[in-house]
């Protein structure tokens, strides 16, 4: 327990130190973690830590990660990518792998060996890709894109490669391999493939294809079919934790349930985001498993960091970084190629050339797999570690190139398509009840975006029935707000009814988000100077209009002209609002509006004052309802004329 | 009989001595339309679909204002604006209000000899009225002679009221049952007033 909780510590302090020096550098957060990772090898040395078991327990983070990009993805857009997806994410893998193979056979590997090293390094980190491109915000251009289907088609890759490795095997290995069973396999990668590959062996291969397809069945309909009621019976407790505990349950269920089966639980979750994505749950998932796949992310970064063998590294120090550098130049040539064939053009290229040539995380795991399976001998294997490391500790420098380097010489030349963020410009509709639906409706037919966040499952049925787009969620979260877009929303309507969290979110949102106009729903007057005090100019009563023209018709019913009644309201509405301005100075947060005798004291007066204004002095013909045309004077027309 | 329409509009009525008599006079009278204008929009938004449509069921439409700045009062303005659309009222297809007629009645606060060229309104009545006369001409409408009152803030109660409130329903119970013979009146002098023997007599 004790030795957790300092491990924790440790990789904490490292990560909150590193991080936020390297981002100041502009290095980024993944370079952050991997030189914190670094620096705190030693300590972990001394700790006896096992780097690569925590490693692959941090792997889950790149499972999470593509749960959330999955969100991010409907199924529709997925449809569209399927022509990169096979096209440009196939040959990617194929011509890598071969390129590396060739390179390994050139080196004296038998071909065994070398088509697995092609296998192995053919993958690119998609925890370093996706981080660094979301932090850079261009998961939406051109070369994010393209980045995006190589790595989910690598992902997919991954599936049949570990079919394929085993059939590699070298008998000499794994005669020398039964010798030294105790050592290896114990807390790698390979034995959770292990596992699943057992349980998956007792079934016919047909059987074995029945249950993967029905376990992906699973994924699909219980995602589309099941979440719903799920978050409809946990929403009742409205307690947050739940929430987080069912999204997590979620994700790693379905992890899970690939794993036993054989599949990669990183596709399988992607998968069931793509699937939950048109769902109103999906930004209460979203902020919900966002920060656990951020810390496990940053642990695994940390891990690649540490798991650098600088004794092995010093001792090949030459051909280690001849090797990483030949391996950057052949997948950067070959994803370079890859993008002129498939039109990724300017700046987007370069992103996909520089951003895609490291070798991933995936290559650890297939790495102690191609160990354990008796294809490649430990001694070459444990090269190729600092090799893929070595070039994951590279990336974060190739994105510095590009930011620096590339992008700025292709922004000069404006060629560039404006990047589609979808969100932009939208408005948050914080609350979709009476009041915030009204709104909603209103900005939408005139052709607003609106995403609408609401509490109230019931609500959100209704409608998603009338085919709105509307999110669960609490509305004051300011983890939720982030996901539904606060910082490149146009506007935030605040329209719950809570008088205290109103006051809460507008005075977030106007100190965190200065740029978004906000228009506040305030419960009375005292509500208004709260707002006014908290930065909101657009604010308005909830109950003052209606209750206005309900007073217009009360009078219009009593027999009063229309027009009058009319004129009577406007006139009414203008010395409410002359007695908010003057009152305002007299408010005080701290005292009850009725206890604050200057405050009580100057609302009579003007009370008074509009009485008398409202009934018109003796000529009522000039009374202040009653401006207008007034025929003129013969007699002043004449005395003038005759001056 | 012939379909009257009234159009009644003050935006001050509770003050009015004259039309809001006028009004009701209007009101009381069988088989016609009144629409009192600042009743029906008080926030002075028009439903020109509404508007235009009471104009195509009937035949003779009587404005019912007082003289404000030489013009009509604000929201009659508005009203032609809105309502006496380009292929409904004129232009190309507009001939819904072909051989209609219109005719107003007006209440002015200067008397009758303020409205010529010695007067202190230098112009005639009729002058100040010829943008109407000619939203009618393009409308292929009758423009009538005008009923009017002068004076009217002076007028007496009991008697020069009272008579002008008749003669009013008079002239609109004959619009009604055709029985106006508005050549005659038009021949007769540029404006029509209480006292004109062609407005016919109770039957």
């Amino acid at each position: 327990m004790q030795d957790i909780l300092i491990l924790s510590f440790v990789f904490l302090v490292a990560g909150v130190i590193a991080v936020p020096i390297a981002t100041r550098l502009g290095l980024g957060s993944v370079l952050g973690y991997l030189i914190a990772g670094i620096v705190i090898s030693p300590l972990l040395g001394a700790f006896g830590v096992n780097v690569v078991s925590l490693q692959h327990f941090a792997e889950f983070g790149v499972v999470m990660m593509l749960f959330l990009v999955g969100l991010e993805l409907e199924p529709k857009m997925l449809w569209q990518m399927r022509h990169r997806l096979v096209g440009l994410g196939g040959l990617q893998v194929a011509l890598s792998t071969g390129v590396v193979m060739a390179a390994a056979l050139a080196l004296g590997q038998p071909w065994t060996v070398a088509l697995a090293i092609g296998l192995v390094l053919s993958l690119s980190s998609t925890a370093i890709v996706l981080q660094t491109l979301q932090e850079k915000g261009l998961m939406k251009s051109d070369g994010g894109q393209g980045s995006f289907s190589v790595l989910l088609a690598q992902d997919i890759a991954v599936i049949p490669m570990l079919a394929l490795v085993p059939l590699l095997a070298m008998p000499e290995l794994i005669e020398a391999l039964s010798h030294a069973a105790d050592h290896v396999g114990d807390g790698h990668g390979g034995g959770d493939h292990g596992e699943s590959f057992d349980f998956m062996g007792q079934f016919a291969a047909w059987q074995q294809a029945l249950i993967t397809v029905g376990a992906v069945g699973v994924v699909v309909v219980g995602g589309s079919v099941l979440t719903r009621p799920l978050f409809r019976f946990v929403a009742v407790t409205r307690l947050r934790e739940l929430f987080t505990a069912t999204a997590l349950m979620i994700v790693i269920g379905i992890a899970a349930l690939m794993t036993i089966v054989g599949l990669s639980p990183a596709l399988g979750t992607f998968l069931a985001g793509v699937v939950l994505a048109n769902s109103e749950y999906r930004h209460e998932l979203e902020s919900d498993i966002d920060p656990f796949k951020g810390l496990l992310l940053g642990l695994f970064f940390m891990t690649v960091g540490a798991g650098i063998n600088f004794g092995l590294l010093g001792e090949n120090l030459g051909s280690i970084i001849a090797l990483t550098l030949a391996l950057l130049l052949a997948k950067g040539a070959v994803l370079y190629f890859l993008g002129w064939m498939f039109k990724i053009n300017g700046a987007d290229r370069w992103l996909l050339t520089l951003g895609m040539a490291q070798a991933g995380e995936f290559a650890f795991v297939l790495l102690s797999f191609t160990v354990a399976s008796a294809v490649i001998p430990k001694a070459i294997a444990d090269q190729i570690l600092l090799v893929v490391a070595l070039s994951m500790l590279l990336t974060p420098a190739l994105f510095i190139l590009f930011d620096r380097v590339v992008a700025p010489r292709f922004a000069a030349g404006g060629d560039q398509d404006p990047d589609e963020i979808e969100h932009k410009g939208s408005v948050i509709i914080a609350g979709h009840g009476r009041f915030g639906g009204v709104i909603n409706r209103m900005l939408r037919n005139s052709g607003h975006t609106t995403v609408v966040l609401d509490f109230s499952s019931a609500q959100l049925e209704m409608l998603r029935t009338f085919g709105f787009r509307a999110y669960f969620g609490d509305a004051t979260r300011p983890d939720l707000l982030h996901t539904a877009g606060i910082q490149d929303a146009a506007m935030l309507v605040v329209a719950i009814d809570d008088r205290e969290q109103i006051t809460e979110l507008v005075h977030y949102c106007t100190t965190n988000y200065p740029h978004v106009k906000i228009v506040a729903r305030a419960m009375n007057r005292d509500h208004v100077y709260e707002l006014y005090a908290a930065g909101c100019r657009e604010i308005i009563r909830d109950t003052f209009d209606s209750s206005v023209r309900a007073g217009r018709s009360a009078l219009q019913a009593l027999g009063m002209h229309p027009y009058d009644a009319e004129l009577f309201t406007r006139s009414f509405v203008n010395d409410d609002r002359t007695a908010l301005v003057a009152l305002a100075g007299l408010y005080d947060p701290d005292i009850p509006s009725a206890e604050n005798e200057p405050y009580v004291e100057k609302a009579k007066e003007l009370m008074a004052e509009q009485e008398r204004a409202l009934k018109g002095e003796k000529n009522s013909f000039h009374s202040r309802l009653d401006r207008g045309w007034t025929p003129p004077n013969i007699g002043e027309i004449e005395a003038e004329n005759a001056s | 009989m012939a379909r009257v329409l009234v159009y009644y509009a003050h935006p001050g009525a509770r003050y009015s001595r004259v039309n809001t008599r006028m009004a009701k006079a209007a009101e009381q009278i069988d088989d016609i339309t009144f629409v009192d204008l600042y009743a029906r929009y008080p926030r002075q938004v028009i439903d020109a679909d509404a508007e235009q449509q009471l104009l195509r069921d009937h035949d003779v439409i009587v404005f019912q204002f007082p003289l404000f700045w030489y013009s009509t009062p604000s929201i009659i303005k508005e009203w032609q604006d809105l309502v006496l659309e380009q292929g409904f009222a004129y232009g190309k297809g507009g001939t819904e209000l072909a051989g209609k007629t219109m005719m107003l009645a007006i209440s002015a606060a200067g008397p009758e000899d303020a409205y010529t060229e010695a007067g202190y309104q230098h112009f005639s009545l009729r002058t100040f009225l010829t943008p109407l006369e000619q939203t009618a001409r393009l409308c292929k409408m009758r423009f009538a002679t005008p009923y009017v009152l002068y004076a009217a803030l002076k007028a007496e109660e009991d008697t020069q009221i009272a008579s002008h409130v008749d003669g009013y329903r008079r002239i609109l119970t004959a619009l009604r049952d055709d029985t106006l013979d508005l050549d005659a009146i038009e021949a007769a002098a540029p404006v029509l007033t209480c006292s004109s023997s062609l407005i016919p007599g109770d039957t």
